[in-house]
């Protein structure tokens, strides 16, 4: 009996436990900071306070004199080899792109920016050493917050001459994917309703756990950099692209990466810093950043004014959408910045059937830490707006939240459909993933609930959210990707190899932070393969390994990195039936393979790829012309994104004495296709949730008029705990609707919880406290920001000048008016 | 420097450390126990969480010289892994998805094996209190809090 017959039926849909655990859960881990090489270096860096303001001076004798540093150096003590912070997504021809040095000489665009770094054999002593740097500034007007930059009064950058970087527009009637949006609206103010509104998407911080870190080692013949990121193998082609050391003489590695959710999607200013120095001084440094200064420099995300307006008939039916987009890229152009709003783009029409619709996006420049993609990237703002919009167009009609949707969406027998957007969606069923939704919910029940309590005036009001959400992830057909500008493909890399002894070795160009590839890819590759499940080793993170990759990002690990595992897999299988069919004496023709195994048909005849593998080993007898090797390469190139979607509900409680708010119930069902795990799956849903929960509740990233972050603490900046939260209902619809673009039938489910659950928590907040004639909380939903709009049309005086105030009037991050 | 002796991980050991070393630099940096890890520099995140004679701290609060004299364990020595074994709470960790990136791990766990301690039967509202101090950016604390209920009735079907 050969090991494959102990193998279980299926692995796809096992809940298997993750292999990657029993390290992290005994602390034998690797993160970047754990790394110590002989002779390290330890590097700190010297921040502006000033968030814009010309360097005039640097001593740093003080800091040189200081117990066992090795060296100070600034912008102006290197060239070229310093490289720069690159921008990869211009996404209009004439965007304003303004220079980015790691370590600028001249002027700085940011509080946070770095002027200078100190390098020190130990970190202690390179950080005090830091606090001995002299730097004279010479303080620039900064502007801070998109309507401000919008005016060009005060500018970022002020050799560009605005603020404005690029100006993005779709418009399906001049695309000819649907009608014009201007002409729907113009008809609906004469004969139906239209609804306006200017949403805001607050600024947040990724806040991955583990804080950034890079080593570099300089003393090979190639240069290795660790690093805490999500990018090894881009950060290879980007380092070689502006660094002028040869991509060949480049090795990135990507070790335990704790948490990313876009925040290490970079090439940031430290891993060119720590490249540069360890280059210079020809010794492997390390530089780990503190919290304060991975939410003061790492990339911000979200931070965009969404100006809307829907037209509908008086019926609800939807008859088109008009979207204007400002959107804050900070100081810089990040690696993906204006490319995040642009992912919006077309997902602002979500799951319905509207016949016109414009899009205008404005990035503007502002003085404040650079933006770029947090989980969801451009998606969770679109949906945010449209299922907000959704819901304010059936209270204006006067039905269901739900029902003003199915008026709109999609209907399961209409797919494919072709949205307005221009996307074709391949399959979906909304009415499914609804109805199982609302029954899991207790949807009628806690609707009878509300009524009750708004009959007897109940001082704690319920409220019901709705989100019915679809994305678009997979990032990317690569020829879509290259209409849009963007300076890659989307493709992903994976090879199969087979050790002597039958093992499985299996390389992905994908690059995980907490996901679960080691787990979930290893049993695609048991079912396609059919080897025990224990047997295959994934490897990834290290471009010397991994040669060939396009990393982690936009749910695309499985769904693009997953299908050219497949292929590989094909590919062995096809080398290995040649030599089955030379041991066996048979005609390939009349071999079949399952369960790992190559049988003769109509015989007992047989032979394991495990055989097959050792067979290829030692040499002995193969067919003449066969290559000697089962081993495979395969790149997948996805020929569309793919659409996940799902119905999001949550009931919410509202004190409407002090504007407190407490989530009561949140079910969410997800329709994702084809599940590998889903036990991983429940833990991508969970965690999507609470950070898209947050963005409603929490999370503000706030910088005060002078461009400092105010928010630059974990005692500032609100992440949930476990006493802030919930345990969720999550199911799925029982027939999923599979992907039919891949050979898996797999959707990604990574952003999907982030995605859907903004809108449908403030919707229910909204919704509590409708009656008392509210349409509109800002987030995060403070009690404050909740009491305010409870109280903004019914006369009450706010806290009277002459009590103690809650609030000094005219001091930092209060919302306007506070404190009167 | 200061000298300072104790015992870590069942181990005696001993070091000169400057005054200002907080605890976790020395298990990190002096007796390289990298599986203790530092999320922040304001004591919220709990990522850094060991037992003091057996109680949790965060590791991040406590200078080195104050751990003189005393009793720490780490995530590294909570059961003797060596030989195959895991903790009932790291099992119930695994048991029950409560980890992704795995950071914020050795904390909770830390964190959870005090809780117990204190609480062999929690309510769930129980663990979310208990918990509060240390967080998590990837598993929405569904599955984190699951994990310790279940390790609290693994725990008393074994007591």
């Amino acid at each position: 009996m050969t090991a494959t017959q102990d193998r279980p039926a299926a692995e796809i849909g096992k809940d298997r436990r993750r292999k990657e655990d029993q390290r992290l859960i005994t602390g034998r881990t690797r993160w970047t900071d754990n790394i110590t090489l002989p002779g390290m270096l330890h590097l700190a860096m010297v921040r502006s306070p000033f968030a814009h303001a010309n360097i005039t001076s640097i001593d740093t004798e003080a800091a040189k004199a200081s117990p066992n540093v090795v060296a100070v150096l600034s912008g102006k003590d290197f060239g070229e080899e310093l490289g720069a912070c690159i921008n990869a997504w211009p996404i209009t021809p004439d965007q304003k792109t303004p220079a980015h040095s790691p370590m600028p000489a001249d002027r700085v665009a940011f509080a946070g920016e770095i002027v200078a770094v100190v390098v020190a054999r130990t970190a202690a002593e390179a950080r005090d050493a830091a606090e001995l740097v002299d730097v004279e500034y010479d303080e620039l007007p900064a502007v801070v917050g998109i309507k401000n930059a919008l005016k060009d009064e005060v500018l970022a950058h002020p050799d560009l001459g605005t603020n404005k970087s690029a100006l993005w527009v779709f418009d399906s009637g001049e695309a000819g994917t649907g009608t014009d949006a201007e002409a729907a609206i113009t008809e609906a103010r004469a004969n139906g309703i239209v609804i306006e509104r200017e949403y805001r998407q607050q600024r947040l911080i990724p806040a991955f756990m583990e804080p950034r870190s890079v080593v570099v080692d300089p003393t090979s013949e190639q240069m290795t950099m660790w690093s805490a990121t999500q990018i090894p193998h881009i950060l290879r082609f980007a380092l070689a692209a502006t660094t002028g050391v040869p991509e060949s003489k480049i090795r990135v590695i990507a070790p335990d990466v704790g948490g990313g959710f876009g925040g290490k999607l970079q090439a940031t200013p430290e891993e060119w810093i720590a490249w540069a120095v360890a280059r210079r001084l020809a010794k492997p440094v390390k530089y780990t950043e503190t919290r304060s200064e991975s939410l003061m420099a790492a990339h911000h995300g979200r931070d965009q004014v969404q100006t809307l307006t829907l037209a509908a008939d008086k019926d609800g039916k939807v008859t088109g959408l008009k979207v204007h987009l400002d959107a804050d890229l900070g100081s810089y152009v990040a690696i993906v910045g204006g490319g995040v709003p642009v992912l919006g783009a077309f997902m602002f029409n979500a799951i319905y059937k509207f016949p016109a619709y414009r899009f205008e996006c404005q990035t503007v420049l502002t003085n404040t830490t650079f933006t770029d993609a947090y989980r969801g990237a451009g998606r969770p703002e679109a949906t945010y707006a449209i299922e907000r919009l959704m819901d304010e167009l059936a209270a204006e009609v006067g039905v269901d939240p739900l029902e003003i949707r199915e008026r709109n969406w999609i209907t399961h027998e209409e797919f494919p459909f072709t949205t307005v957007a221009g996307l074709e969606y391949d399959t979906g069923n909304y009415e499914a993933a609804t109805a199982k939704a609302k029954a899991s919910f207790g949807y009628d029940e806690l609707r009878r609930e509300q009524a009750e309590r708004r009959e007897r005036g109940d001082r704690v009001q319920l409220g019901i959210g709705v989100s019915t959400f679809t994305e678009m992830c997979g990032l990317a057909p690569s020829r879509v990707l290259g209409s849009l500008d963007y300076g890659a493909g989307g493709w992903e890399s994976a090879s199969v190899r087979l050790t002597p002894l039958g093992k499985v070795e299996v390389v992905t160009g994908a690059s995980a932070h907490g996901q679960g590839h080691e787990t979930a890819f290893s049993q695609i590759v048991a079912d396609r393969l059919g080897v025990p499940f224990e047997d295959v080793e994934v490897l990834h993170g290290d471009t010397q390994v991994a040669p060939k990759g396009l990393d982690t990002y936009g749910s695309r690990s499985l769904v693009v990195g997953g299908e050219a595992l497949v292929k590989a897999v094909d590919k062995v299988i096809d080398k290995a039936k040649v030599l089955a069919a030379h041991l066996l004496e048979a005609n390939a023709d009349d071999l079949d393979y399952a369960d790992g195994r190559f049988t003769v048909r109509g015989t007992d005849q047989g032979k394991a790829i495990q055989e097959l593998a050792t067979a290829t080993f030692a040499g002995h007898d193969y067919p003449e012309g066969m290559e000697l090797s089962l081993d495979a390469d395969a790149t997948y190139d996805p020929v569309n994104f793919n659409y996940p979607h799902g119905t999001h509900l949550c009931a919410m409680e509202v004190d409407t004495e002090t504007g407190a708010v407490k989530m009561r119930k949140y079910t969410c069902c997800d329709d994702i296709g084809t599940i590998i795990n889903p036990l991983i799956v429940a833990g991508q849903v969970h965690g999507g949730l609470v950070q898209g929960i947050a963005q409603a509740l929490w999370e503000e990233a706030v910088h005060d008029e002078a461009g400092t972050l105010v928010s630059g603490s974990f005692v500032d900046y609100l992440l949930p705990t476990s006493a802030d939260t919930i345990s969720f209902d999550v199911v799925h619809t029982d027939e999923p609707s599979i992907c039919t673009t891949n050979t898996l039938g797999t959707k990604g489910v990574g952003e999907a919880g982030t995605i859907a659950s903004t809108p449908a928590v403030v919707n229910a907040v909204v919704d509590a406290v409708r009656h008392l004639g509210v349409n509109d909380v800002q987030m995060p939903c403070t009690p404050e920001r909740v009491w305010r709009a409870i109280h903004a049309n019914d006369g009450d005086a706010p806290t009277p000048a002459d009590a103690m105030p809650h609030f000094q009037e005219g001091s930092l991050n209060q919302d306007e008016g506070a404190g009167a | 420097m200061t000298k300072i002796e104790l015992t870590v991980d069942g181990a005696a050991v001993s070091d000169d450390v400057e005054p200002r070393m907080l605890l976790v630099q020395y298990l990190r940096e002096k007796l390289g126990k990298t599986g203790t890890v530092i999320g922040c520099d304001t004591s919220n995140c709990g990522a850094c969480t060991v037992h003091l004679d057996g109680t949790s701290v965060k590791s991040c609060n406590v200078l080195a010289v104050q751990a003189s004299g005393r009793t720490v364990t780490t995530i590294e020595g909570l059961a003797d892994t060596a030989e195959g074994d895991l903790h009932p709470v790291q099992e119930a960790f695994r048991e029950c998805h409560g980890l992704q990136c795995g950071f914020c791990t050795p904390g909770m766990v830390m964190q959870a094996v005090d809780l117990l301690g204190e609480n062999p039967n929690p309510t769930e509202e129980e663990v979310r209190l208990g918990m509060e101090g240390n967080l998590c950016r990837c598993t929405g604390y569904h599955n984190i809090v699951k994990s310790v209920l279940h390790a609290a009735e693994t725990q008393g079907a074994k007591a």
